[in-house]
């Protein structure tokens, strides 16, 4: 006797089930292989990065709350080149004595996928953020590469009156503005860089979860040359390529949704209730090695006790992207 | 290797022609081409040998010594090395150097960084006018570099500048920064009269306040965020211009000359 729609609909799911079912069994079997420290599984699998270009600018201003304001305006919507068209972030505060101007500044940086697409966000941003943010200055924070524009643009706001001064073989713009001036670099460097880096928090509670990647981003930060470009360093909407929809090329990471455990090929035990992932883009392959390393370290640091359980990654398959960041290589 | 070193005979009564004596044009030539080089003065030609006893081989360091201010044109198209006069230099010292280095322990006569594109002057004396300057009939005078002078600068410093830093330590003439087309002239001392005539840009940066014509206009007090850049930039300088002390941001900004384009400015300290 044929089976009707809904014996066929309900055989699939079982099917689905009894596969998701042995398919975590597997991963659970596997992790008697992984390294483990303070309680807590490091996969042994990679996280895939990408190359991209890479620039950095200092903000200054009056005082920090003021450099801080700017920077984070330039680096807001600058999660992923998804939708953003960039990914950016504040690297680090740096003392009067480390600006060009000498007054508090920030440090930040601004991935894209190319050159053009660097400078266009670049220069928008820092129209739009810095040049409108009251007492900021805004020079060139790294050096190399195809020179791309800062304020060299910027100075036709002006409408004529700007100024330019050659200081040490530095072109700077004086854009009369309402609060003084503004006062840009003309250029700043690019480089080549790497976007993508990865590790995944997986944890008994979103609450432990959202405690380790908090304190793995405190230590990441502490790290030069690198950045964590999503909300305060950390994505809770892990993608993964494609999607049942055509109009969408990354959807949700299923595997790694705790609520989906019991209906898609998951890749999370049960106890497993909570996962975050922190991204990092950096100048070097070493620079993000060294961060994910220090984020993995302050999230085991916390350990098993703190219902921190697992460590892992997100790749392709390694058939992407060129760089490949192995979690318990890392670790070693 | 010690410095090739120039000490000079006597006193020339003409004016002497010193532009074959730049590092670039010696790099490639024995003691006894260059002894045999001919330097122009007055209407004679004089080998080299013949004014100077010559000692040292460094062709990339050249040291004259015993220096007068009739030996014009030290330094002319300078490229790279450096040249170090001990006493006074004549008339278009470092004309049109394009890199390294001049030194002077005496004073520097008229046109001194005449044209000049890049590298460093420093005079411990006074300069004669037009320092910095364009050649008469020329529209573009120093484009880059910096000039400074420990003494007094004479009048027309800067005119027709179009680029780079004059420092002046002490005061400047008359016309100073006349014609400017941009950069910025550094006077710690006095000012003259009809400072920044006809000029178009540039910053004409003082100590002291100057005699303004009218066709300067007040923007008043202000906080400028490149004058800390500026003057970190002077930092490495032998001079009073490197002293921190001597640093400040806040200006009275006069803008003119009104009667030209008029986007060139006046900076007083406060």
């Amino acid at each position: 006797m044929p089976y009707t729609k809904r014996q066929q609909s309900d055989y699939k799911l079982k099917k689905l089930n009894l596969h998701t079912i042995l398919n975590t069994r597997k991963n659970i079997n596997s992790e008697h292989n992984n390294m483990i420290i303070n309680g807590v599984t490091i996969d042994a699998t990679f996280a895939e990065a990408f190359p991209m270009k890479a620039t950095r600018a200092i903000i200054t201003a009056q005082n920090e709350k003021w450099a801080m304001i700017s920077a984070q305006a330039m680096t807001g919507f600058a999660t992923s080149v998804i939708a953003c068209g960039c990914e950016g972030g504040i690297e680090r505060l740096l003392e009067p004595s480390e600006t060009p101007d000498g007054r508090p500044g920030v440090a930040i940086m601004i991935f894209a996928m190319g050159g053009k697409g660097l400078a266009k966000q670049l220069e928008t941003r820092a129209g739009q953020c810095v040049l409108t943010s009251p007492t900021s200055a805004l020079f060139a924070g790294i050096d190399g590469g195809i020179r791309i524009p800062l304020g060299k643009n910027l100075r036709y706001f002006g409408d004529g009156f700007q100024i330019a001064k050659v200081i040490s073989g530095k072109r700077y713009w004086r854009i009369p503005v309402m609060d003084g001036e503004f006062l840009a670099e003309a250029t700043t460097g690019q480089a080549d860089a790497i976007g993508g880096g990865n590790f995944l928090v997986l944890a008994e509670s979103q609450s432990q979860a959202l405690a380790a990647c908090e304190a793995a981003i405190e230590e990441m930060r502490k790290i030069p040359n690198v950045i964590m470009p999503f909300p305060g360093g950390v994505v809770r909407s892990g993608s993964k390529v494609g999607s049942k929809y055509k109009a969408l090329n990354a959807s949700t990471n299923d595997a790694f949704c705790p609520t989906l455990k019991g209906m898609t090929k998951t890749d999370l035990s049960p106890e497993i209730e909570s996962v975050m992932e922190i991204v990092i883009d950096g100048l070097t392959k070493e620079d993000i090695a060294k961060a994910m390393r220090a984020g993995i370290q302050a999230v085991c640091d916390l350990g098993a006790d703190n219902g921190v359980k697992r460590i892992s990654a997100g790749n392709y398959g390694g058939k992407l992207g060129p760089f490949h960041f192995h979690l318990q290589e890392i670790m070693a | 290797m010690s410095a090739l070193t120039f000490t000079l005979k006597y006193s020339p009564d003409q004016r002497v022609d010193m532009s074959p004596l730049v590092c670039q044009r010696l790099q490639e030539l024995a003691l006894a081409d260059i002894a045999a080089l001919t330097l122009q003065s007055g209407k004679r030609k004089l080998r080299v040998d013949e004014l100077f006893t010559i000692d040292g081989s460094d062709t990339q360091n050249i040291v004259i010594k015993n220096s007068a201010d009739k030996l014009d044109f030290i330094g002319k198209d300078l490229e790279e090395g450096n040249i170090y006069v001990v006493g006074d230099a004549g008339a278009y010292l470092g004309f049109g150097m394009k890199s390294g280095e001049i030194k002077v322990s005496g004073n520097a006569g008229f046109y001194a960084a005449c044209e000049m594109k890049n590298g460093y002057l420093e005079v411990s004396g006074n300069a004669g006018d037009f320092l910095g300057a364009a050649l008469p009939g020329n529209k573009m005078g120093m484009k880059g570099g910096i000039i400074l002078i420990k003494g007094n600068a004479g009048e027309r410093a800067g005119d027709h500048m179009r680029r780079g830093n004059i420092l002046i330590e002490g005061n400047a003439g008359d016309y100073c920064g006349s014609r400017m087309s941009a950069g910025t002239i550094a006077v710690m001392g006095q000012t003259g009269r009809y400072l920044g005539y006809a000029m178009r840009r540039g910053t004409l940066l003082l100590w002291n306040q100057p005699q303004l014509s009218a066709s300067f206009n007040d923007c008043g007090p202000h906080t400028l965020a490149f004058l800390p850049i500026l003057f970190a930039s002077f930092r490495s300088l032998n001079s009073r211009f490197a002293d921190a002390s001597v640093a400040f941001n806040r200006v009275r900004r006069y803008a003119g000359d009104m009667s030209e384009m008029g986007r060139g400015e006046v900076l007083v300290r406060l």
